[in-house]
């Protein structure tokens, strides 16, 4: 019963973020570049399909796969290998994975529950208990032995065709955060730029403000223009995206809602109207105005339009992002003769510079728990995407390529997408905030820029 | 780079060549102040003549890397399109400010504008006025060309003086 209330949550939320019910092929394309040594192994067996008629259009077990693996987190063990293909905790045969060196086992079964329905049940198991390895008394190690493997979860789901993916990607969730303690952040989406080329020796021809899941599978269109789009921002409730918008030659901050696609015009006042970002409750854009002056970071009031300035002087400033406490804002500014990331107070306006090391620091944002930022950042000529630990001021470089650029979080702080070049196109790439993984999702058609990790959407 | 320009800019207006030649006649150079007057400075005034009205077609006027001064080589097309405007005060232009990829997107925004405002400054010198220019920076979001590399970033790093409806 409870299962059944938690699944109809499922449902809510994601009929929300699917109006198209189409699950096309991805228009980014995954690859894994650099996997982590430390990887965790884990087994995710196909789930056992029960049913007479026709399974799930999506393989469950597939996405959970992917999802895992492209994590970096995990060393996924292929499937072809399985010699046992267990549906229940109780078909665990236990020395055989533990020979196999595997952690953790996901098994389950999907059955047919007619109109187009389908019960999945599935179970984390913990196949390593009692190894010495996590065991904190003897009593669990005895217990252990004495019951079989340790569940630990058990699940329950009642879906419709159209969101196996989505159920998919929860179960992602909740076998990343039993065995890695964080918060899994396969559910959510990225927001970038598909960027059109007619002819390679002109301007581009068309420029498309994109949603897609996290995974790059169902992108659709938010916006589309002739003139260019840029910085998307996810408002925190993820129903919204700010953005710069450049029609009618000049540029402008919208917002448009995500659901139904309409939009409003925010500035537009002469010169710069950039770089906007949300505030942690939602209420307030920090947003980048020159009024055909100079940049300066500004916070709009969203219901009432109000402005306040918090940045002064006669250098450029720009790039704005919130602490996640809210009560400051660091941004990029010029003001030392080359972009530096500063941090301003939002109580007295207060100015202090954090960057020190390298000649070129942007863009940058803060992770969730606050101690690094995310950042553009210059070493030996190349622009890559590095951290900056806030308490003892050391950089570390994530990236390799020449022009990284634009980083993005994801909600749980542990992976980052940018924007990269590969073999001469704009692609997006992805890096563990550790930087031991790298992937690459480059786009079908036209070139990829500027993603935005959506916030946690449920 | 400029080669090329001035190039195109010949080849394209030698019909409007005539036509600006006999609307709007060389006053002189009055102005010295500005941007790199030690590079223009006295040199203008020849090529100006040489070239009479011709520059007026040169709109599209390249900067180095991560700066937004003005080569020397441009002062006389801007200041001809500066003049151009104050004898015609119902023309107005579109300054687009751009730079290459290279960096923050945002940041590359900053930079266009002060490129765009560069050339702004010496239409005003000029006797345009203000409500005549209006002033946007596509960073390096409209590139020019494709392409990685110094070519392509050296033909993106530009501001461009775009006439609205109407023509010069």
């Amino acid at each position: 019963m409870k299962f059944l209330k938690y699944c109809l949550g499922v449902f809510i939320t994601t009929c929300i973020c699917f109006t198209t019910a189409s699950y096309a092929e991805g228009i980014l394309n995954i690859e894994i570049t650099q996997a982590q040594d430390a990887a965790l192994p884990v087994a995710i067996v196909p789930l056992k399909w029960e049913g007479s008629g026709a399974p799930p259009s999506q393989d469950i077990s597939a996405i959970v796969n992917a999802d895992l693996a492209r994590s970096g987190e995990f060393r996924v063990m292929p499937t072809n290998m399985m010699r046992q293909l267990p549906s229940t905790p109780a078909q665990i045969e236990v020395p055989y994975w533990r020979v196999l060196g595997m952690e953790a086992v996901l098994v389950g079964s999907v059955k047919a529950q007619g109109n187009d329905s389908y019960q999945v049940q599935v179970w984390l198991v913990d196949t390593m208990q009692g190894q010495g390895k996590r065991p904190t008394s003897v009593a669990d190690t005895n217990a252990e032995a004495s019951q079989g493997p340790k569940v630990l979860f058990s699940k329950e789901f009642l879906v419709n065709n159209r969101h196996v993916r989505t159920l998919a990607h929860h179960i992602s969730d909740l076998v990343y955060e039993a065995l890695t303690g964080y918060r899994g952040a396969f559910s959510t989406q990225i927001a970038y730029v598909n960027v059109q080329f007619a002819n390679p020796k002109k301007p581009p021809s068309r420029y498309v403000l994109e949603i897609a899941d996290a995974d790059g599978y169902n992108p659709r269109p938010l916006l589309t223009s002739k003139d260019p789009i840029m910085s998307p921002s996810w408002s925190p409730n993820g129903k919204q995206l700010a953005y710069v918008s450049f029609e009618r030659n000049r540029a402008g901050i919208y917002v448009s809602d995500i659901e139904t696609g309409n939009r409003r015009l925010l500035t537009s006042y002469p010169g710069i109207n950039g770089a906007p970002a949300w505030s942690p409750d939602g209420r307030k854009l920090a947003v980048v105005l020159s009024y055909g002056n100079v940049p300066k970071v500004y916070l709009l009031d969203v219901a009432s339009g109000n402005l306040q300035q918090v940045t002064f002087g006669t250098s450029i400033d720009t790039e704005p992002s919130w602490m996640p406490d809210g009560k400051s804002i660091i941004f990029t500014s010029n003001r030392g003769g080359q972009p530096q990331v500063y941090q301003v107070s939002l109580a007295d306006n207060s100015i202090k510079r954090l960057t020190f090391e390298g000649n070129y620091n942007a863009r940058a944002s803060a992770t969730p728990d606050g101690t690094k930022l995310v950042m553009i950042h210059r070493g030996q000529g190349d622009f890559n995407i590095a951290t900056l630990d806030l308490n003892t001021n050391e950089v570390s470089v994530l990236t390799g390529a020449r022009l990284d650029e634009s980083p993005s979080l994801a909600p749980n702080g542990r992976m980052v997408i940018y924007g990269t070049v590969d073999s001469g196109r704009r692609v997006l790439g992805g890096v563990s905030i550790d930087g031991r993984v790298k992937l690459l999702l480059p786009a079908a058609s036209g070139e990829v820029q500027e993603p935005a990790w959506s916030p946690f959407l449920s | 780079m400029f080669k090329k320009t001035l190039l195109t800019a010949l080849l394209v207006s030698a019909p409007l060549l005539m036509v600006g030649c006999s609307s709007t006649g060389d006053k002189g150079a009055t102005s010295t102040g500005g941007l790199n007057t030690d590079a223009y400075g006295s040199g203008v005034d020849n090529v100006k003549s040489e070239f009479g009205e011709a520059t007026l077609d040169e709109r599209t006027f390249y900067f180095d890397f991560d700066k937004s001064d003005i080569k020397p080589e441009y002062m006389a097309a801007i200041e001809a399109n500066g003049k151009n405007l104050a004898n015609h005060p119902k023309k107005k232009v579109r300054v687009e400010g751009h730079t290459d990829e290279r960096g923050s997107r945002e940041y590359n925004i900053a930079l266009g504008e002060r490129r765009a405002q560069s050339i702004a400054r010496v239409l005003m010198m000029e006797g345009a006025r203000h409500d005549q220019i209006s002033v946007v920076s596509y960073g390096a979001e409209r590139p020019a060309v494709q392409g990685h590399n110094e070519a392509a970033w050296a033909d993106n790093r530009r501001a461009i003086i775009e006439y609205e409806a109407g023509g010069q």
